[in-house]
């Protein structure tokens, strides 16, 4: 038997044995070491008026959902009808982050599919998404009455994810 | 009780597969006529078998009886009865049974088509097929049965998934099960021809048409969800590189391998285990295709719903398939003896050369879609992997590909003069130059990707129709010949389309209210208005806009829709499309704003039809290749004659 033709042998054995640790991820869930530390302080413009800024500070005392997107992530106009909801139910503050992006493609975003944020700060060259650990887009923060990071969403924000985690967990928080 | 037939029919075909598995590839093994014969037979009744079965599951769909659990998640008492028989494949289960439905109807037209070919050979062909079936089936009836009752029944569906409430999609899987499944007879053949140690030019000419038709399939299954993609998601965009795209897209590259390297072997008895491996390659895409959408190990556009169960199920079934074929090729391979010698410059160098580069650009386009997962197994953190990646790596790999293929036909076998192929390839490459150069200037814009883009499809077309040219000053040319035409300009028409849409589309994303125009692309668009008009299952907004040539002209009016289907909350968006020649017109509604203003969506999209229109055409070259007489003609060794004497009038 000749060596070269095992070769195939040899790549596919090893393709299965990453197929099978690939088995036991959950490519969604991914572990952050921000949850229940202050959420990272940052100041930045505002996406819609560039002349006012905004930092979770101002948002102390309130019980708030923090989004990272962008224009150019297909993923969150999956998302979007979600958070549009999720303004109607009007449970808690909604501030957007948007990240590494142009203005003007949000801008295109928003006036195209409706803006469901109450406020949006403007990352442009992504550097309040590094103090995050953004590494995909979208990702959904939920940040406590003391600043505190208490739940983080990887990837678009699903219906059930909102009715079953998300809003539950505002609610709970805002009692205490 | 019709759901309980079908699952006994479904356990039955379990059965009789396994007999169909084992008892010819034995026979076949040690030379037992009885067992050998058995082939046939079991084929048939496991066709039948699972025919029954499909028509079970169907008929509860028609019936829209909600005990039927896979009937309740997936189907809803106003969903529309073509839709409702769409529904058969539109979750997990129902496909999968599609899936062995569909290999159970190839395995039982190599037992009828096949009459002239050695029993023996026909006997191992179907059993691995059979031995496939078994595994399948063993995976449906342990992890995915249709036919689970519910019980107490629903009152009503869940209905199924909006997305997928769409003609294009109702043909959809089926014709791309058909291209996966089919790569299954050639994979078959592949190991059958291992088996016997006889791997020559006639175990080639038999696997052809089948890796033909089943290449077919494919094509138009890839088209049809690329054509969906682009008209339904309301994107405008029609490839994203998604998982579960790539995972079709990859048995296509190394089944077109498989095609050219099969017509090597078959014509001058090269490339042996090449294309053996190749066999084996593209059917084991197919099954890792299956296992990367149906095991949840990705993340995908595609959401499905995973069970861990099925992952592992499906990964031991890959394991012992693909596992045991490499296992056989590297034991049996070395034997196979080297086919004809052949030069630097020969069509055997030039077909190798595309066939390592399209292994490559398959390689490629696996890496790209395992990455993340790979990644995430050595614990380096998690990334997803875009367009970005698969167009740098793809697009120059696949360069030299569409250059290579317009001169091979030209090339001689064995050795040919590269003086003569660069002689008869200035006229091509002449109106190559040109096009690349005039065409992007005339479309608005010179760039140095877009004139390659022209000048390779340009290049392809050319030379296809001067050597068709040639060929008919020495009499008609036989049906494999157009095929393999067809084939090349397909890709030619393809490629300008891709170009083209890339190069020189026009997007606007504007706020309309009636009355407003816009201009994109030399149109003018006009919103008249929208209005709400109910569905079946559904209530919709429906815009209608006018719209004129900027030029003046025939007025067209377009009516895009925003869907809100009962069963969800995510509205779906029809866009409108007013389709032509040189360009497509599209128009998607977007979100209703303040007043009677709504965010519109416009595309102009220069020749974007060319794209499925040139897998159309590819398609055609492959059915041209598959009716060619040869396949059908050929008689057993010996009594030839009749056989012979027409062989000789079609390939004069």
């Amino acid at each position: 038997m000749k060596a070269k033709f095992l070769i195939p042998l040899a790549l596919f054995g090893i393709l299965v044995v990453f197929l099978a640790v690939g088995l036991r991820l959950d490519p969604h869930e991914v572990p952050s070491p921000l949850i229940n530390k202050p959420a990272p302080a940052f100041k930045v413009t505002q996406l819609e008026q560039p002349e006012l800024q905004f930092s979770p500070e101002d948002l102390k005392g309130k019980v708030w959902l923090f989004n990272v997107w962008a224009s150019w992530c297909v993923a969150c106009r999956q998302e979007h009808p979600v958070l549009m909801e999720f303004a109607r139910l009007q449970v808690a503050p909604l501030v957007g982050l948007d990240y590494k992006d142009q203005r003007k493609d949000a801008f295109g975003v928003l006036r195209r599919s409706g803006n469901p944020y109450d406020i949006i700060a403007f990352d442009g060259d992504g550097r309040v998404g590094i103090d995050y650990g953004v590494y995909g887009v979208p990702e959904s923060y939920v940040i406590d009455k003391a600043g505190v990071i208490r739940y983080k969403h990887i990837g678009p924000i699903t219906t059930e994810a909102l009715q079953k985690t998300i809003i539950p967990l505002i609610n709970e928080l805002k009692k205490s | 009780m019709t759901p309980e037939l079908g699952h006994f029919a479904l356990i039955l075909a379990l059965c009789v597969s396994l007999v169909q598995g084992i008892l010819p590839i034995f026979g076949a093994q040690y030379g037992r006529r009885e067992w050998i014969v058995l082939a046939r037979p079991a084929a048939q009744v496991v066709f039948l078998l699972m025919a029954a079965s499909f028509v079970a599951l169907a008929w509860s769909f028609y019936l829209n009886d909600f005990s039927v659990q896979y009937v309740a998640e997936h189907s809803n008492a106003q969903l529309p009865t073509l839709y409702r028989f769409g529904a058969v494949w539109g979750g997990h289960e129902g496909s999968l049974l599609l899936w062995v439905f569909m290999l159970s109807s190839w395995t039982v037209a190599v037992a009828q088509f096949s009459r002239t070919l050695d029993e023996t050979m026909v006997a191992r062909v179907i059993g691995v097929l059979g031995l496939v079936t078994s595994g399948l089936l063993l995976f449906v009836l342990f992890t995915s049965n249709p036919f689970n009752r519910l019980l107490p029944a629903a009152e009503n569906g869940r209905d199924l998934n909006p997305l997928l409430q769409d003609p294009g999609l109702v043909f959809h899987p089926p014709m791309l099960y058909m291209g996966y499944v089919g790569f299954a007879v050639a994979f078959a053949f592949a190991i059958a021809a291992l088996l016997s140690g006889r791997l020559d030019a006639a175990w080639a000419r038999w696997s052809r048409p089948w890796t033909t038709a089943a290449w077919v399939f494919l094509t138009l299954g890839i088209a049809l969800g690329s054509w969906w993609a682009y008209y339904e998601l309301g994107w405008g965009g029609w490839w994203f590189w998604d998982p579960v795209e790539n995972a079709s897209f990859m048995p296509w590259l190394l089944g077109t391998a498989l095609l050219h390297s099969l017509a090597v072997t078959e014509k001058r008895g090269s490339f042996k285990s090449w294309t053996v491996l190749l066999a084996i390659g593209a059917f084991s895409l197919s099954l890792l295709g299956t296992f990367l959408v149906r095991s949840g190990v990705l993340t995908s556009v595609h959401a499905f719903a995973t069970d861990p169960r099925r992952g592992i199920f499906i990964l031991v079934l890959l394991l012992l398939v693909v596992g045991s074929s490499l296992a056989l090729f590297a034991w049996r391979a070395p034997k196979v003896a080297l086919g004809g010698s052949f030069a630097l410059v020969s069509r055997e160098s030039l077909l190798l050369t595309g066939n390592v580069l399209l292994v490559v650009a398959c390689a490629s386009v696996l890496l790209g879609t395992l990455y993340p997962l790979i990644i995430d197994a050595l614990k380096l953190g998690k990334i997803s992997v875009g367009p970005p990646y698969f167009n740098a790596v793809f697009v120059p790999i696949m360069a030299p590909v569409l250059f290579l293929m317009a001169a091979v036909p030209l090339a001689r076998w064995k050795n040919a003069d590269a003086k003569d192929i660069a002689l008869r390839m200035w006229i091509p490459g002449g109106l190559a130059l040109l096009a690349g150069i005039l065409v992007p200037r005339f479309m608005g814009g010179w760039m140095a990707m877009t004139a390659l883009g022209v000048a390779l499809s340009v290049w392809i077309a050319a030379s296809g129709v001067i050597q068709i040219a040639r060929r008919l000053k020495s009499g008609v040319p036989p049906a494999s010949f157009w095929g393999m035409h067809l084939g090349h300009f397909g890709i030619a028409v393809f490629v300008f389309g891709v170009t083209m849409v890339g190069s020189y589309q026009e997007e606007q994303d504007v706020r309309m209210e009636p009355g407003d125009t816009v201009l994109v692309g030399g149109y003018q668009f006009k919103m008249i208005g929208v209005k709400d008009e109910p569905g079946p299952n559904y209530s919709a907004s429906r815009g209608e806009f006018e719209v004129t040539p900027a030029g003046g002209g025939a007025v067209n009016l377009l009516y895009p829709e925003k869907r809100n289907y009962f069963s969800s909350t995510m509205p779906m968006t029809e866009a409108a499309i007013d389709a032509g020649f040189t360009r497509d017109v599209y128009v998607s509604l977007g979100e209703p704003l303040e007043g009677k203003a709504w965010a519109v969506r416009v595309y102009f999209k220069p020749f974007v039809d060319w794209i499925w229109g040139g897998c159309l055409i590819m398609a055609l070259g492959g059915l041209f290749a598959v009716s060619d007489r040869r396949y059908r003609l050929r008689v057993k060794s010996g009594a030839a004659d009749a056989g012979a004497g027409a062989l000789k009038v079609a390939t004069p």
